[in-house]
């Protein structure tokens, strides 16, 4: 049964089938899907749409590094190119990274691991469906209209009187985005409160789900903030009442405090879902519980609480007082203790283990490696008078490329890969999904390591042309993002290809633990035929051993 | 902080020439450097650890070698030492990049003082002396300059790489950044908030010369009236001197000696009048009424550019004063924004 | 296997009350929760965080109030003088009394009188449209003023209050503008206020309506229960807009 470099258990493909009842046939048309208010069913449309957009935002991101391969501004016009990275951080931000995690997986999975059939307000996970769907049209609207070029960032008073770009629109379009998240939130929230099986106690939930938690508390006391901030910007901007016009009384830098209000906790909202799923994968590539499951757990409530309190640090050169200045680059250390303990938790979870390398685990070990690189040069930023030299160069550029693609993206792609076969019933190729991998990793670092000393030697950011001396960096950069696109098209290649010619999964293909896994692939609607009775440990592979001998869970 | 210069000098050399790494022209370049190869050396440390950890066991334990996992909970020391040793790093970094952030946005005592204004596509120099500069600078080394800065539209970002300085330049009030340039040479400056259109050539040159050459060049180039006389122009066409005309019966207050001094104002607060006073006090008057005097000034709001501000600003800065010593006074604290009036209000 | 949709775990509450036992389940019970209780207890706080969210959302146009108050008191004290504080003690008073009214006919659903709840829906929603009301007229003597932030903006009146019969101290100019920053908060914060009122009242038309088709009378009032805790909310933030736009610094004239 076992090979002695693998975990991967399929069953017999010679006789092996599909359930005969899914959440995906148990329904046919349309309607039943753009009306249905299965959890599992709302994922996969999410993971079609945000899928999309990131080939949009990925398509700008592109464009921006041809452009940087010359020092001159010689491919597009200056507005155009202002267009391109906005359009890239708005899309790559609101419509991407944001839900990317918890409306795909999260939505999968975290009725099904706390033991109940769906989640606490299915039908407002429709809507939250919807609005993301209906704001991401208004921001391809702001798009084809002819563009938006504040930056994702809309910062005052370059958005509200100095542009005749389509702000407003692109600001509405986020709203809406931001009402999606926040009813995501709010039913994580409550189901993960309300309706855990019987014996599923806090802390015999697994990890991937803690991180959920924490993670919608920000969104849903966050999220508020941004849309307040958001319908600001658009009065001003439509009505002119001054509130951050100098010349009437107002302040830009109140703008600033309120959108990083936000907007700090927000790269939290994105980070938190993917760690939860590098606990989950870990754990099941080493055969072993997370170590310090508490630690982590706490770490992850730790950070967004903390998370919230260190807004200031993008505003350090802004003109804030020296003593908001010391207070909140204290508060940026502390919050980078957590992510720490998680990193060595993650890392002792291997220890003693029984380790095998499919690419679930390939993507969770660059994971370990970039987001450590990511975070330290959050420490980097974090000391003040280092943040001086360092901020709003591209060193900036390059660790929030590290935490959120070297992390974030990688940790999604983990957990597509793992839970791939639990979702579709089907498996993808491991060769050629090692290659993606691979081929991820060495492109991501060729992209934006250069990009760290680029910012050390001074290039700013959003720059459309440069001086000469930066080119060969910039080359290297752009080098690296073609391998980097080559890594990101292999994966909707072969998981395309898998759903009709992938080998047939099983149940428990990576013989983990985990309620999902002792359910049929794909999962029956209502999940369970009966509602689980937990009485076991997260991450207890001493209850899969006996369980593994009494499985029947598929329908048949 | 003292730091080898033998070492600083061997390590700058080797870095200069590999063009990865920014020259170090200024005296506080350096301090930024041993706080970043410090950070970096922190990050290689961290990277090497984690590595090893995770290669170490993922080949050690792999399935091969280790085809039963053992069961293990966590470990209540593990978990101490790597709390308490990241943070106690973090804090180390904490405080090495507090004294450095004072020390770049402190400016010393006796610094030299030239405005920059910012605008949509440029970057405006104003010497006193009258020079006047677009997307340059000159400046000479061995001298402490201060750079009071202020944005006549949106946010920009007025950096030199090579000094390791960098200040954002707001509209609606002062900023301001210093250096001492110590090498010769021509330096890039860079717009490093995005500002619109041309926000990539918003970029400009300093140029640092020795203190003769500066001489040489201040008196090559200057418009031929300095800052302040363009002020005193502006004050009397202005109509300020109607009001502010000295006389001990006028209707607003004497301004001689005023730059520096301490007011009371009519609600009580008593102020500092540093720069970014007496701009407000021309912008906003009715927030800053010295006692004993009626609310009666104008608004000029509108009506004078950041421009005319500074020149006023610098103006009444010399007026019957000593120049040099009120500018050793009080320089370290004109980076304030104007204090406004308390939330007291009388029954 | 018996793929039955309705889990057989056992029953985990009394049965003393035969009317709520889950097998005799509601119509409107939701099947992905196991009990009637769970279902509930899961909307309630569902609202409660929703609420949670609306509070961040006021939380930014409350900061920007305090920090703007705080530098241009003169300013928000003279610009105050000016609303009506016998339309907005008037409007406190109606809004009071329509959540006086909400929670009667939370009471009403509970004690299943259709009619009772039905009624005091009702007067919950006039009490609600009489606020929006005399809103209307605040607002729309604020237009002729040209008291509204935007390019017809007038601070003639602060200047020379006298000219304008107005028994007020005079604002020196400058201070005179920043009255705009707190017209501004004005419109934003009782606009933002009156949004949510307006949303609440569209859904009281729904409730009662549902509600006059017995559907909240047989047992099922969790929809009752937490649009009164929304309408309830409302409430408060307008509790806290008053004084805070229409007392500062009230004395008499």
């Amino acid at each position: 049964m076992s090979a002695t470099h693998t975990i991967v258990n399929l069953p017999d493909q010679r006789t092996a089938m599909l359930p005969k009842r899914t959440y995906i046939n148990n329904e046919d048309g349309l309607l039943s899907w753009l009306l249905t208010g299965d959890h599992k069913r709302i994922a996969m449309l999410y993971l079609i749409s945000i899928t999309f957009f990131f080939f949009i935002g990925g398509a700008f991101a592109g464009l921006i590094r041809l452009e940087l391969l010359t020092p001159q501004p010689d491919l597009v016009a200056a507005d155009t190119y202002n267009k391109f990275f906005s359009m890239h951080g708005i899309i790559m931000v609101f419509l991407f990274l944001v839900p990317s995690v918890p409306a795909t997986l999260g939505n999968f999975l975290i009725p099904i691991m706390i033991g109940t059939k769906d989640l606490a307000f299915p039908k407002i996970n429709l809507l939250s469906w919807y609005l993301y769907w209906l704001g991401g049209l208004v921001v391809l609207g702001a798009m084809v209209l002819g563009g938006v070029d504040t930056g994702w960032t809309f910062t005052t008073p370059l958005s509200t009187h100095y542009l005749n770009t389509h702000v407003v629109t692109a600001a509405t379009g986020v709203f809406i985005l931001g009402f999606s998240s926040i009813f995501t939130g709010l039913n994580f929230i409550v189901t993960i409160h309300r309706m855990r099986a019987p014996g599923m106690t806090w802390f015999r939930m697994p990890l991937f789900v803690w991180s959920h938690y924490a993670a919608s508390i920000l969104m849903v006391l966050g999220t508020p903030v941004l849309a307040i901030t958001l319908v600001l910007v658009a009065l001003e901007r439509l009505v002119g009442i001054g509130v951050f016009d100098p010349t009437k009384g107002g302040d830009p830098l109140l703008f600033q405090h309120l959108f990083w209000f936000y907007s700090h906790p927000a790269v939290y909202i994105m980070i938190l879902p993917g760690m939860g799923v590098i606990s989950e994968v870990i754990s099941t590539f080493s055969r072993k519980r997370v170590f310090g499951y508490t630690a982590v757990a706490f770490s992850s409530v730790a950070i967004a609480l903390f998370g919230f309190f260190v807004w200031a640090h993008h505003m350090f050169i802004m003109g804030v007082s020296n003593y908001s200045a010391l207070v909140f680059s204290l508060l940026t250390m502390l919050v980078a203790v957590p992510s720490a303990i998680k990193i060595f938790n993650w890392s002792f979870t291997l220890q003693k283990g029984s380790i095998t390398f499919e690419t679930p685990m390939l993507y969770a070990f660059g994971f370990l490696g970039l987001f450590t690189i990511g975070g330290m040069t959050g420490v980097f930023l974090g000391a003040l008078g280092m943040d001086i030299h360092l901020t709003e160069t591209y060193f900036i550029v390059a660790h929030f490329h590290f935490v959120m693609v070297g992390g974030m993206l990688m940790a999604f792609l983990a957990g597509i890969h793992f839970w791939w076969p639990k979702m579709t019933g089907r498996m993808y190729p491991e060769s050629l999904s090692k290659l993606a991998a691979v081929t991820t990793f060495i492109g991501f670092n060729l992209t934006f390591l250069p990009q760290f000393i680029l910012g050390y030697l001074g290039m700013p950011r959003r720059y459309h042309a440069y001086p000469p001396e930066f080119q060969v960096l910039n080359v290297l950069s752009t080098a690296g993002a073609t391998v980097l696109g080559v890594g990101y098209m292999l994966p909707l290649l072969y998981l395309g290809w898998s759903l009709k010619y992938g080998a047939i999964a099983g149940n428990n293909p990576w013989q983990a633990t985990g309620l999902e896994w002792q359910i049929q692939s794909p999962p029956l609607t209502e999940n369970f035929i009966e509602t689980p009775i937990v009485d076991h440990e997260a991450y207890d592979y001493e209850w899969l051993e006996h369980k593994t001998a009494h499985e029947v869970t598929t329908v048949g | 902080m003292h730091i080898s210069p033998v070492l600083w000098q061997f390590l700058v050399k080797w870095l200069n020439n590999s063009a990865l790494f920014p020259r170090e022209a200024s005296t506080i370049a350096p301090y930024a450097d041993a706080l970043y190869f410090f950070l970096l050396l922190l990050t290689v440390v961290g990277l090497s650890l984690v590595c090893t950890l995770v290669f170490g066991f993922s080949i050690r334990y792999r399935k091969e070698k280790s085809p039963v996992a053992e069961h293990i909970e966590g470990s209540t020391l593990l978990e101490a030492t790597w709390t308490i040793i990241p943070l106690a790093l973090f804090l180390i970094v904490f405080v090495w990049g507090a004294l450095l952030y004072f020390r770049i946005y402190n400016p010393p005592t006796n610094a030299m003082n030239i405005y920059i204004v910012g605008k949509q596509w440029m970057w405006k120099a104003e010497h006193p002396g009258g020079q006047h500069e677009i997307n340059a600078l000159h400046v000479p080394i061995g001298r402490n300059v201060q750079l009071t800065m202020i944005s006549q539209d949106v946010f920009h970002s007025f950096s030199i790489p090579d000094f390791r300085v960098k200040r954002e330049v707001i509209p609606g009030r002062y900023s301001t950044v210093w250096f001492n340039a110590t090498i010769p040479g021509t330096y890039h400056i860079f717009c490093t908030q995005y500002c619109g259109t041309n926000h990539s050539v918003m970029i400009g040159e300093v140029t640092a010369m020795s203190p003769d050459d500066y001489e040489k060049w201040t008196q090559t180039s200057t418009s031929g009236t300095s800052l302040s006389q363009n002020g005193e122009r502006l004050f009397a066409s202005m109509g300020c001197n109607a009001c502010h005309s000295g006389s001990a019966a006028a209707r607003g207050p004497n301004l001689a000696g005023v730059y520096g001094s301490k007011l009371q104002l009519t609600n009580g607060s008593e102020v500092l009048a540093n720069d970014a006073y007496l701009r407000d006090a021309i912008l906003n008057p009715s927030q800053h009424i010295t006692v004993g005097y009626a609310p009666i000034m104008p608004t000029y709001q509108g009506q004078i550019s950041e421009d005319g501000l500074i020149d006023l600003v610098e103006y009444i800065k010399g007026l019957k004063t000593n120049y040099r010593v009120q500018q050793t006074l009080t320089t370290s604290q004109s980076n304030q924004a104007a204090p406004t009036t308390p939330g007291v209000v009388k029954p | 296997m018996d793929n039955a949709i309705v889990a057989t775990h056992p029953h985990t509450h009394e049965t003393a009350v035969p009317a709520e036992h889950e097998h005799v389940a509601l119509p409107q019970h939701r099947h992905h929760f196991e009990t009637q209780e769970q279902q509930r207890e899961a909307g309630t706080f569902g609202m409660w965080l929703f609420l949670l969210t609306e509070i961040m959302f006021f939380g930014g146009l409350f900061f920007a109030y305090l920090l703007y108050r705080n530098w241009y008191n003169p300013a928000f004290v003279a610009a105050s003088n000016q609303l009506s504080i016998k339309l907005g003690a008037a409007n406190t008073a109606i809004l009071i009394t329509s959540g006086f009214f909400m929670a009667l006919a939370v009471w009403a659903a509970e004690v299943r009188k259709k009619s009772l709840l039905v009624i005091f829906l009702v007067l919950t929603t006039l009490f609600g449209l009489a606020f929006l009301g005399v809103k209307y007229f605040e607002y729309k003597e604020k237009w002729e003023l040209h008291h509204i932030p935007g390019a017809s903006f007038d601070v003639s009146q602060f200047i020379n209050p006298h000219a304008y019969g107005l028994k007020e101290e005079p604002l020196a100019p400058d201070m005179a503008q920043k009255t705009q920053v707190f017209f501004f908060l004005y419109f934003a914060m009782t606009g933002m206020h009156a949004l949510h009122m307006i949303i609440g009242i569209v859904l009281l038309f729904w409730l009662t309506w549902r509600a006059n088709r017995g559907e909240f009378s047989a047992g099922y009032v969790a929809p009752i229960e937490n649009f009164g805790l929304y309408w309830h909310f409302v409430d408060i933030v307008w509790l806290f807009l008053f004084p805070l736009l229409y007392l500062i610094n009230r004395h008499p004239v």
